[in-house]
């Protein structure tokens, strides 16, 4: 069993996020770290290798220099070596040029020895777009199951439950496939001391465009589908009024919802 | 005029409201018509027309219902070559971004997701970094593909007899990998939709447990209220997953969100910064969601909250 996963280096969500000049998310201003969204990613994948026994997982991540940082704090939770595709060419990729150089590392990681699995996260927390794994599935021509609350590999098929608005369902897949899975399907692993040192070791290759065979005119900023005309800070809410409860808290309440017309 | 497509999100062929919101919006950038997959057609055929669809395509397979996603963006697919229209608008749901996703790499076209409006020339407005940012951005390749929040317009009828016409796929082998092998419906709590209501009365780790929300609920029942969660009384299992508002859950951006017994994590925020009213009942006066209420009461939420529901009945005489 061979798994990809897919981690994105992304600004701290904690961080004040902002954009950059040229409108591109800025990524000097606040730390960067792995996706938090993405670490439920590597820990579904360990365990699916834990569960089978035996196995292989190598990370997978687009980003600047900065992003090997993400990969390392995958290797330090488990897996085994790490792919890193960095072109000063990417900066300001839109999704679809993410998929499409991610769809090309993905075939040439598939060269060394084919995968069963690629796991994503649900979204990342940058962009929250969610649309990266839905595009790698139809670029690859894989399975694509989405949003997976829980997750199971078994007898060459991969099971996922997904947790829609109007239903729950199961869904089924023959290998290789693609699982995105969500923050539902349990809490990540904290690296141990062991797992952080042998990190260190671990393989990590890094490719540029050229590696992928890739034009770097169909990448980047200028090479995006669509443009951000206008990037503006909301003025932050403004506190309100705050009363302390002194037994009429309830009814003080009642009196702000009566002005505002909501009863 | 331009064609401009919007599918329809229904449940056997009831279609949903935000259906009726992008067919208000599709209507500032041209002719709207309503793509329609699965079966159910005759119940919806009405309300697209009573707000402007002039045509419906319809892609009754039962490979849209079997299969995951794909098989539905490949139906949608088929009616874009077919109409060649000038933009392709789709509910912001966990489905609907993926459906728009794979139909930008099938079409070529540019994708903008999360609009909360949508301007005659296309440009939408999106709000990013937990609602922090507001960011204007147009598609300049290819068919506009654009997926917009529930609540991003008001609906506005403008009656209309649909043309129906029915569109055959034959579907390929990609389509139809991911097997549905098994639906367990949801339960209907009878309130508003989350994501649609004018007010949320949410309840967090303060609630103390599942029991906890029947306090919740009572406020949000005299008010005509949707629930909502955080992640932390959604996690513990207190409310069902549907329910949680946040980065991870629905955002939501009703006239009026309270929340109680919820501190205001970021990733909380996410889901209901943009409210048009907010209020917190919390029993620490640190908590971070004061910063961002209109009103708050520091105290104990199982104090407020029922004297608020009696107040409400009583007002309501
Ligand atoms: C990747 C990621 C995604 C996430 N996505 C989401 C998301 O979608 N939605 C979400 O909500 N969170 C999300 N979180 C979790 C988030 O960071 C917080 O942990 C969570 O929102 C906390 O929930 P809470 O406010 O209910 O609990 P707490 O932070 O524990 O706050 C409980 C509050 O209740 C108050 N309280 C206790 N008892 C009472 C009482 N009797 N009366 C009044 N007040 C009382 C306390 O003072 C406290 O402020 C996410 C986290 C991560 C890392
Ligand atoms: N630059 C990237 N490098 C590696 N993985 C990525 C990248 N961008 C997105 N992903 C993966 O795709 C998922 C969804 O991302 P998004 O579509 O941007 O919300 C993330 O959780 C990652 O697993």
């Amino acid at each position: 069993m061979k798994i990809v996963v897919l981690v994105k280096h992304v600004p701290d969500a904690a961080g004040d996020r902002g954009f950059a000049a040229d409108r591109t998310t800025d990524r000097a201003a606040v730390d960067g770290r792995l996706s938090e969204l993405d670490e439920y990613a590597v820990e579904q994948s360990l365990q699916v290798i834990e569960k089978a026994g035996d196995g292989e997982i190598v990370y997978l991540t687009m980003g600047p220099e900065a992003a090997g940082e993400a990969l390392r704090k995958a290797l330090s939770m488990g897996g085994d070596a790490a792919y890193h595709v960095v072109d000063d060419a990417l900066h300001g990729s839109d999704a679809l040029a993410t998929s499409l150089v991610l769809a090309k590392a993905l075939d040439k990681i598939a060269a060394d020895g084919a995968y069963d699995l690629v796991v994503t996260g649900m979204a990342s927390t940058d962009g929250t777009m969610s649309v990266v794994p839905a595009m790698l599935s139809e670029r690859l021509g894989l399975p694509g199951l989405t949003f997976a609350a829980q997750l199971s590999v078994e007898g060459g098929a991969v099971t996922i439950r997904r947790d829609g608005d109007d239903a729950s369902t199961t869904v089924t897949a023959p290998l290789p496939a693609l699982v995105s899975v969500t923050d539902q399907t349990g809490e990540a692993r904290y690296p141990s001391f062991k797992g952080i040192m042998a990190a260190k070791k671990k393989p990590v290759t890094t490719w540029t465009l050229a590696d992928l065979g890739i034009d770097p005119a169909s990448v980047g900023l200028s090479a995006a589908w669509s443009v951000v005309e206008d990037a503006s800070k909301r003025p932050p809410r403004q506190a309100g009024t705050v009363v302390t409860d002194e037994g009429d808290g309830g009814v003080k309440l009642a009196e702000f919802l009566a002005a505002g017309k909501f009863i | 005029m331009a064609e401009v497509l919007v599918l329809v999100d229904h449940a056997e062929g009831a279609v949903k409201k935000p259906t009726t919101e992008l067919l208000t919006i599709a209507r500032r950038l041209g002719e709207p018509s309503a793509v329609f997959l699965g079966k159910g057609i005759d119940n919806a055929v009405a309300t697209l027309g009573r707000f402007g669809a002039a045509k419906v395509y319809v892609v009754d397979a039962p490979e849209v219902d079997e299969f995951l996603v794909a098989a539905k963006a490949e139906a949608l697919a088929a009616v874009v070559a077919q109409a060649s229209p000038s933009a392709v608008l789709v509910t912001s749901s966990a489905e609907g971004k993926e459906i728009a996703a794979r139909l930008a790499v099938k079409t070529g076209s540019g994708i903008i997701t999360d609009a909360v409006d949508v301007a005659a020339d296309g440009t939408a407005t999106q709000s990013v970094f937990a609602g922090s940012w507001s960011v204007q951005a147009k598609v300049t390749t290819g068919t506009p593909i654009i997926t917009v929040k529930p609540n991003a317009a008001a609906p506005e009828p403008a009656e209309a007899t649909p043309a129906v016409e029915n569109v055959a796929v034959g579907f390929s082998d990609a389509a139809k990998a991911a097997r549905i092998t098994e639906v367990a419906p949801r339960a209907k709590s009878g309130r508003p939709e989350l994501t649609e209501a004018a007010i949320v009365v949410s309840g967090g780790r303060g609630v103390g447990g599942p029991e906890g929300f029947a306090t919740v609920e009572a406020l949000a029942d005299a008010l005509g209220a949707a629930v909502g969660a955080s992640r932390a009384a959604t996690d513990a299992g207190w409310y069902p997953h549907a329910f949680q508002v946040g980065q991870t859950g629905k955002t939501v951006s009703p006239q009026l969100y309270i929340a109680n017994g919820i501190s205001g994590a970021i990733q909380h925020r996410a889901g209901m910064q943009t409210s048009k009213t907010i209020v917190a009942v919390n029993k620490d006066s640190e908590a971070p969601i004061f910063e961002l209420a209109d009103f708050g009461v520091v105290g104990d939420l199982f104090k407020v909250v029922p004297q608020l529901t009696d107040e409400i009945a009583r007002r309501k005489g």
